[in-house]
């Protein structure tokens, strides 16, 4: 790949970005450590899709029907 | 049920309220300065751009640091409201099909690819794109976040007036029969004009604020005192803009969520030509209906004319929440009969005549979960109250970004005047009346001013209160009750991950404003 390829110009650009971030660097440590508390910890352990892991697959609308019409 | 002050004992559907409003009021902490602070370096870089004076791309750098720590701390905490549908509001979420989730998606993508790629450009390309793209992609990240605050608004305006939509009776789920219809909703249309407005004056506000900081420890004066001069005019603009924008904004909720308004004003008995309530006791008359229908005498109603039915001023009579009941009940009986039937394989007109009466009746399908007419009026104090803060607030600020461009441009013959008024009732100093100079006003001026940046908050943070307490108990208007869309889950488990969100948000908070904190005091000098 030359150095003229734009591919290579992109990556140079956000790899000198990322080398020359200071503040950026905690900033990205704070994104990081709470997309992973967000998608590892809270969507997996306290965020359970309800209607996928409580009806069978295909019968969700039944599902649904069952809840809403028996209020 | 409408509970305002809530118990461990309260069922999992306060909780869900409680846990969706904290991390809604959580998340718009970050929304509204990301989209205010946006337009103000926009205009601080194109001052670069023209004059190509360094100070005004230090500037610009300097605001765009403090964009960026907003950014990064306000970044993805919507995704959680997400999770909080899935678990929580698993009716709803199913009820309400690909229509919430397609301005979802799009709002997902948008941010994703037009934020992530200008940010950097942004913040990585000072030294290595032109000035031109680089001012272009200043706005357009401002842009992108504007439009992602769009989707957003369409979905949250398709629950409070759902357009665009068919329900499917097989499948459970409402389907978007005109995508049109919901991207351009009249009262989404309204909605992000008044949201997004009013966002730039927590921008404009913020940039005064930290601007009155340096005044008060006499350093960073020119970045300053131009600052000001730009924030005061985008807070001028956009506190004007806000006032016009709610007045529409009104008259959408006036047509469509009659209650709300009526809450909003606390009017029981409405009729023609209504007064508006400043404070109990206080009156501006035929205020409350021009606000409502461009017209001093119009027709509003009240919380009682709403439950017991009126005729409006088109001659139309509006049925009574118990009418609605009725019809309400024949819309679920419809369906859950016109399910059985399928099932068990009924004849095709069978079928035809319980979709009919199912479709005559849809309008009113939530109203069949009612069990208690007053069920339907939304907490009254609260949005009274609410909507009286934000107005206030919307009209300090008009008066303080009037009073800021006066002082801080030198407009012939105003300025002179305002100073020496300002002078006479003791606000400013005689020795500074005739002084131009807003970097030697008494230190309570800049007090002032700081706190006004909590206030902008409080004002934002209302208006969202009046949006959403206002609707209740929908979570879809008219369609579906909050009771109906909450998924059947215990009520400690939701109490549990609200404490944790509790704990986690503030948390982040503090981390925020302590970073933020640390960076206004580097100030401009210490580059990133």
């Amino acid at each position: 790949m030359g150095k003229n390829n734009w591919l290579y110009k992109a990556f140079n650009f956000y790899r000198d970005g990322f080398r020359q971030m200071t503040l950026g660097r905690t900033l990205w440590a704070i994104i990081l450590i709470k997309l992973f508390i967000i998608f590892a910890i809270l969507k997996v352990f306290f965020f359970p899709n309800y209607i996928s892991t409580h009806a069978e697959e295909g019968k969700e609308s039944e599902f649904v029907a069952t809840k809403i019409l028996k209020q | 049920m409408n509970n305002l002050f809530l118990t461990i004992d309260s069922g999992s559907i306060d909780w869900a309220r409680a846990q969706f409003a904290l991390t809604a009021i959580y998340h718009w902490l970050f929304v509204p300065l990301t989209l205010g602070l946006a337009v103000v370096m926009g205009i601080v870089e194109t001052c670069w751009y023209r004059t190509r004076d360094t100070f005004w791309r230090d500037t610009a750098q300097f605001w765009q640091r403090l964009f960026g720590i907003n950014f990064a701390m306000g970044v993805a905490t919507g995704i959680i409201l997400e999770f909080e549908f899935g678990t929580n509001w698993s009716n709803y979420s199913w009820f309400v099909g690909d229509i919430f989730g397609a301005p979802l998606a799009i709002e997902g993508i948008v941010a994703f690819f037009m934020e992530s790629t200008f940010v950097a450009v942004m913040y990585f390309g000072w030294k290595k794109v032109s000035p031109g793209f680089h001012l272009a992609a200043t706005w357009l990240t401002g842009l992108g976040a504007t439009i992602s605050a769009w989707w957003i608004l369409v979905a949250n305006a398709w629950m409070q007036y759902p357009v665009g939509c068919a329900f499917n009776p097989d499948t459970m789920r409402n389907e978007m029969v005109s995508f049109l219809d919901v991207a351009l909703s009249p009262f989404a249309i309204d909605k992000f004009c008044h949201t997004v407005i009013s966002a730039w004056i927590i921008g404009a506000v913020f940039v005064v604020a930290v601007s009155c900081w340096y005044l008060m420890k006499k350093r960073e004066i020119r970045l300053a005192k131009e600052s000001i001069k730009i924030a005061a005019v985008v807070g001028l603009v956009a506190s004007l803009g806000a006032g016009m924008t709610g007045h529409k904004s009104a008259q959408s909720v006036a047509e469509v969520q009659p209650m709300k308004l009526a809450a909003m004003e606390a009017l029981y008995d409405g009729g023609y030509s209504q007064g508006l309530t400043l404070v109990p006791g206080i009156e501006m008359p035929y205020m409350l209906s021009f606000m409502a229908t461009n017209d001093f005498h119009g027709f509003v109603p009240g919380i009682d004319d709403i439950l017991n039915g009126y005729t409006k001023a088109d001659g139309t009579e509006e049925p009574s929440v118990e009418e609605k009941i009725i019809r309400g009940k024949m819309a679920i009986n419809a369906l859950a009969a016109y399910r059985k039937s399928k099932a068990e394989g009924a004849a095709e007109p069978v079928l035809t005549q319980q979709l009919l009466t199912l479709n005559e009746n849809m309008p009113y399908f939530g109203y069949g979960y009612v069990k208690d007419k007053n069920d339907v009026v939304p907490p009254v104090w609260i949005n009274f109250w609410a909507f009286r803060i934000m107005v206030g607030a919307g009209c300090l600020f008009i008066l303080f970004f009037a009073v800021l461009c006066i002082m801080s441009f030198k407009i012939p013959y105003l300025s002179i005047i305002t100073r020496r008024l300002l002078a006479t009732v003791g606000i400013l100093p005689e020795t500074q009346a005739d002084s131009n100079d807003i970097a030697a006003l008494p230190a309570w001026h800049y007090w002032l001013a700081i706190l006004l940046l909590p206030l902008a908050y409080i004002a934002s943070e209302s208006g969202w209160l009046v949006a959403e307490f206002g609707r209740q108990p929908w979570t879809i208007q008219d369609m579906l009750p909050t009771w109906v869309g909450v998924s059947d889950i215990e009520s400690c488990s939701v109490a549990l991950t609200f404490f944790l969100f509790l704990f986690l948000f503030t948390l982040m908070l503090c981390v925020e404003i302590n970073i933020m904190l640390k960076q206004i005091k580097k100030g401009p000098g210490h580059k990133n």
